[in-house]
């Protein structure tokens, strides 16, 4: 492959060496002005513009044969509107293309030069004018109201009994979180992540934890200040980093109280509810036939979430919690079948630029039998559990119970959904 | 303002330079020139500059595209061990690549370059003018447009990286040095090089304005203006109004940046610290950003169709069809293109009814769009067409102004964003619209103004050759993208071979590169027609297309002033082509009115 590109450029370089010399040679030959185009080489390119014209034709009809089936089936239930509406689009537009390609190359064939012919003196024609107003304008407000009849369905509220899942994204991977028994998510915070609290997750001792944790980092780095006062000078800029460095950790403790204080105050019975939150990590199951609906949170920066076989995508954006709801319509396993494939998995992507590994940040997405979804749940650690007796999950009783999203919606409702 | 008046003012202009002409310093003329016709020239020469860096980029880009993992010594060779060891590109090298290359190609090219040149050159020329209303604040926006480009290009050697976060720069990834190692010093020049090139923007903008509405001829009223004219002057207003905007954007991310203010950012965690912002919105950046963004889409594409109206009623011999729909239209797109931005958020998790206005107002826009395509197809219908490769680009421009147009259908419509949102789906889109209507535009432009800017001619056949490669190689490079997209391949991603659901479609992307290269190389034809034209192309004669605006009625050597006598009165439209009460094919603007005939 290497070859064939050095040997493009080297051929691409050569022509255009030999171009610049035949240009050499025919400036000194020719005394005709630049402007005065023979009629031999209009005619050239007017025939030209007929030979692009069937050229880019067979190229494009060619892709379309050969990449026209863009996606799998969609193995969600707004895919199959979405994929409806699509190609009602694409057969439009790609008519669209076709007819005005050809009516403006063949009128730039036809029409070329002519001496002693003039041109038709043609300067407007309010009819015409109205014809190609009226005629985009009808089809855009078809495709206007198919459009937004879709988008409601897809944007409408979820069910009262969908599963809520979150997924949250930092630089580089996704996690899934899964409300326990009591069916609901335990708050968090960005203030409480740690190394064993990956989500901020809140509860009293992780507010302990944290508090403590910090107390010990200041402690830590006035001891050095005062060591180092004592055996020599720091520089002083040195002392400054340091002194910075207290600061800011002395906001991050007041925030993690004021947190604290808030959450007392309001009482909200979710705050104590993390314990038993599923945690999951590199793949992600999901029933098949019931309404998923997605929370999404960031904890650095803008990520998406986007996946291709379900027409799905929301941006996760660090401090607003976003939303999206669908229902998985086909188990990984059928897919599997269908596509002859056995290797195949669902997948979801990052589709937001976030950084040098922007590219390889996906999570699996597994579509299970509602069966087999409830296993593999079991199995997966809960929040708790993590840290202490891993065997001791709790036996979940009834996880597809209705889940209140403590999150503030990011999405307003605007139709009912058609369910 | 009376056209009686704006008559007296240029006139009395005039009269100053005509008559007190005094031998100019070769500073005073090649550097710090308040002449429009040098300014446009160095806006275009310096546009052509940074666009060959732009392309190089690209093809480095495309490299890796098309034979990821693959070792190119000729990588090495231009980035060196840092950034393509053993000539292999560096996963932020490539995020950097294609983040200047679209800065450069919407910022430099295509606005600077675009405008900068063809509203520089035309403006005055073509409504009567002796020069812009200031020339210095003319000056002024070259050399802030200069000093911006000098940073753009020094950014690229800074030590901590380039500016890597895609060319919208969305907070936080542009806001935190720890998110990525090109949000440093590179994001901080810039930022800064942004900031000077929206000063040159509106600079130019407000006078290029102000030239139009106060300093047209004797007889120029609106409705004979020529379509460039009008074109130019919906696009300053764009910019005039939609700038401050970026300013405002850009000083917010400054501040975030740099004097710990939270505009953008909130409840950000990252390298181990929980940082101390709270309450910002990343999406208040987005909204502020597309809303120049969106109107910059526009300041890009209106020159350049202004262009080829000019250059397909010059050519087909033929009045350009519907003169008054297309001022209408131009309006219309400029007016819609304000109320449009949010079709770039459907997925930010906006509120989904407001997206739902959004899919109404940008799918609006397609009416206006559809109406400049059919009428300039009626233009060339039963024309006489000159094929120049002014004339060939501009046929170029309306193909790809309808194939690249109709796809944004799709992208307009929220539902369907959905699945191709940020996908190669839209890089096809945009390249196609962008990428080849805008630059064939420019490219026209520059093939049929050549002769008025330096009074030389291009070579015609190399002209042909750039056109014909530069048509196919670019189709050639955007059109599958629109598959790549549909099959669900994110952009900026750096490899696309880990993913097995992708791999059917992959054997595109060599294709594609392929395709990229030899259409960047053909570019070299251009450049050396360019130069090689300036200094040994055949002398050119006072009106050589034939063509009815007043520029062609200027000597064919330079002078300050423009006209040596009083500035022509103008008489009739701009596109008496053809017109059967007179003999030749073309009646400039400044012959007067046969008794009894009717005029535009």
């Amino acid at each position: 492959m290497k070859l064939l590109v050095i040997l493009v450029i080297a051929l691409a370089i050569i022509a255009i060496v030999q171009l610049s010399k035949v240009y050499e040679f025919t400036r000194a030959l020719r005394k005709s002005k630049e402007e005065e185009i023979s009629p031999a080489d209009n005619k050239l390119q007017a025939n030209l513009m007929l030979v692009w014209m069937f050229v880019f034709f067979i190229g494009v009809i060619w892709l379309y044969v050969r990449y026209g089936d863009y996606l799998p089936e969609s193995a969600s239930e707004h895919g199959k509107d979405v994929d409806w509406l699509m190609h009602l689009n694409l057969w439009m537009l790609t008519v669209m293309f076709f007819v005005m390609n050809t009516m403006l190359f063949v009128v730039s064939w036809k029409f070329y030069y002519r001496k002693g012919r003039k041109a038709r003196f043609f300067t407007h024609d309010n009819r015409l004018e109205m014809i190609w107003t009226l005629i985009p304008g009808v089809t855009m407000a078809f495709i206007i109201v198919f459009g937004l009849i879709t988008w409601n369905k897809i944007t409408g509220p979820a069910s009262p009994d969908a599963i809520t899942v979150e997924l949250y994204s930092k630089q580089f991977d996704w996690t899934a979180r899964y409300p326990g028994d009591n069916g609901e998510f335990g708050a968090s915070s960005y203030n409480l992540i740690s190394s064993d609290n990956a989500l901020g997750i809140i509860t009293k001792e992780k507010i302990a934890a944290k508090l403590e944790e910090i107390d010990a980092d200041i402690e830590k780095i006035k001891q050095s200040l005062e060591e180092n006062k004592m055996v020599s000078a720091m520089p002083e800029s040195y002392v400054e980093t340091l002194q910075d460095k207290i600061y800011r950790l002395e906001r991050h403790k007041q925030r993690i109280l004021d947190l604290a204080e808030l959450k007392m105050e309001s009482g909200k019975s979710n705050w104590e509810t993390g314990a038993d939150d599923r945690i999951a990590k590199g793949e992600m199951h999901l029933p098949v036939g019931k309404e998923i609906e997605f929370i999404f949170r960031s904890q650095d920066v803008i990520h998406s979430a986007y996946m291709p076989h379900f027409r799905a995508q929301m941006n996760t954006v660090p401090g607003l919690p976003t939303r999206f709801k669908m229902t998985p319509t086909i188990t990984t396993k059928e897919m599997r079948e269908k596509l002859g494939d056995d290797e195949f998995n669902y997948i979801l992507l990052c589709n937001k630029i976030c950084g040098a590994a922007h590219f390889n940040m996906q999570i699996d997405v597994v579509i299970d039998s509602p069966e087999d979804y409830e296993a593999w749940l079991k199995k997966q650690k809960t929040f708790i559990a993590q840290e202490t007796a891993p065997e001791a999950a709790p036996a979940a009783t009834d996880t597809t119970a209705t889940a209140t999203a403590d999150t503030s919606a990011a999405m307003a409702p605007t139709a009912d959904a058609s369910h | 303002m009376s056209t009686e008046h704006t008559h007296d003012h240029g006139h009395g202009h005039g009269h100053d330079h005509g008559h007190h002409h005094h031998e100019e310093s070769w500073v005073s003329k090649y550097v710090f020139s308040q002449d429009h016709k040098m300014i446009s020239k160095q806006f275009l020469v310096t546009a052509i500059f940074m666009g060959v860096i732009a392309v190089m980029l690209s093809i480095f880009f495309r490299l890796q595209l098309g034979w990821p993992g693959e070792k190119f010594g000729m990588l090495n060779f231009f980035l060196g061990d840092k950034w393509a060891p053993d000539g292999l590109l560096e996963k932020n090298a490539y995020l950097a690549m294609v983040t200047i290359h679209g800065t450069i190609m919407v910022f430099f090219v295509l606005t600077g370059g675009l405008s900068g040149t063809f509203a520089n050159l035309l403006i005055p020329l073509q409504v009567g003018a002796r020069d812009m209303a200031s020339g210095f604040l003319n000056m002024l926006s070259y050399w802030a447009f200069a000093i911006s480009s000098v940073i753009m290009v020094a950014s690229l050697f800074v030590e901590g990286g380039v500016a890597s976060g895609g060319w919208t720069v969305y907070p936080p990834l542009s806001a935190l040095p720890q998110a990525m190692p090109g949000s440093g010093t590179g994001m901080t020049l810039w930022l800064i090089s942004m900031v000077f090139f929206i000063v040159s923007s509106l600079l130019g903008g407000l006078n290029y304005i102000v030239t139009i509405i106060n300093l047209r001829t004797k007889g120029m009223s609106m409705t004979r203006l020529p379509l460039t004219v009008w074109a130019l002057l919906v696009t300053a207003i764009l910019g005039v109004l939609s700038f401050p905007v970026l300013v405002s954007c850009a000083v917010l991310l400054i501040m975030d940046r740099s004097f710990g203010t939270a505009f953008y950012l909130s409840d950000i965690f990252i390298q181990g610290e929980a940082l101390d912002v709270t309450g910002g919105s990343p999406i208040l950046f987005q909204h502020l950003f597309w809303f120049l963004g969106h109107p910059e889409v526009y300041i890009v594409l209106l020159p350049a169709l202004g262009i080829s109206s000019e250059i397909i009623a010059t050519n087909a011999r033929k009045p350009i069809f519907g003169y008054k729909a297309m001022i209408g239209s131009i309006l219309a797109i400029g007016f819609l293109s304000f109320i449009v931005w949010g079709h770039h958020m459907y997925v930010t998790g906006m509120n989904p009814f407001l997206g739902s206005v959004f899919v109404f107002t940008t799918l609006l826009i397609a009416i206006p769009s559809a109406v400049k395509a059919f009428n300039y197809i009626t233009t060339l219908y039963q024309g006489n067409i000159k094929f120049t490769p002014g004339m060939l680009f501009s046929i170029g421009l309306v193909s790809t102004f309808v194939t690249g147009g109709l796809t944004g259908i799709i992208l307009a419509d929220s539902a369907l964003d959905v699945n191709v949102h940020d996908t190669y789906f839209v890089v096809a889109h945009f390249h196609i619209v962008m990428g080849m209507s805008a630059i064939f535009g420019m490219f026209g432009g520059v093939y049929h103004w050549f002769p008025k800017m330096f009074g030389k001619m291009m070579n015609t056949k190399l002209g042909y050759a750039h056109f014909w490669i530069t048509l196919v190689c670019g189709y050639g490079v955007f059109f599958p993208m629109h598959f790549v997209g549909l099959a669900g391949a994110p952009r900026r991603y750096y490899d696309y071979s880990e993913f097995e659901f992708l791999n059917w479609v992959m054997d595109l992307n060599p294709i594609i590169s392929v395709f990229a290269i030899v259409g960047g190389a053909a570019q070299l034809l251009f450049i050396f027609n360019f130069f090689h034209s300036i200094y040994y192309g055949q002398t050119a004669t006072q009106n050589p297309w034939g063509s009815n605006t007043l520029e062609w009625t200027t000597p064919v050597k330079h002078m300050h002033g423009n006209w040596p006598g009083a500035i022509p009165e103008v008489h009739r439209w701009a596109y008496d082509y053809s017109n059967p009460e007179h003999e030749e094919d073309f009646v400039p603007q400044v012959v007067p009115l046969k008794p009894g005939e009717h005029g535009h």
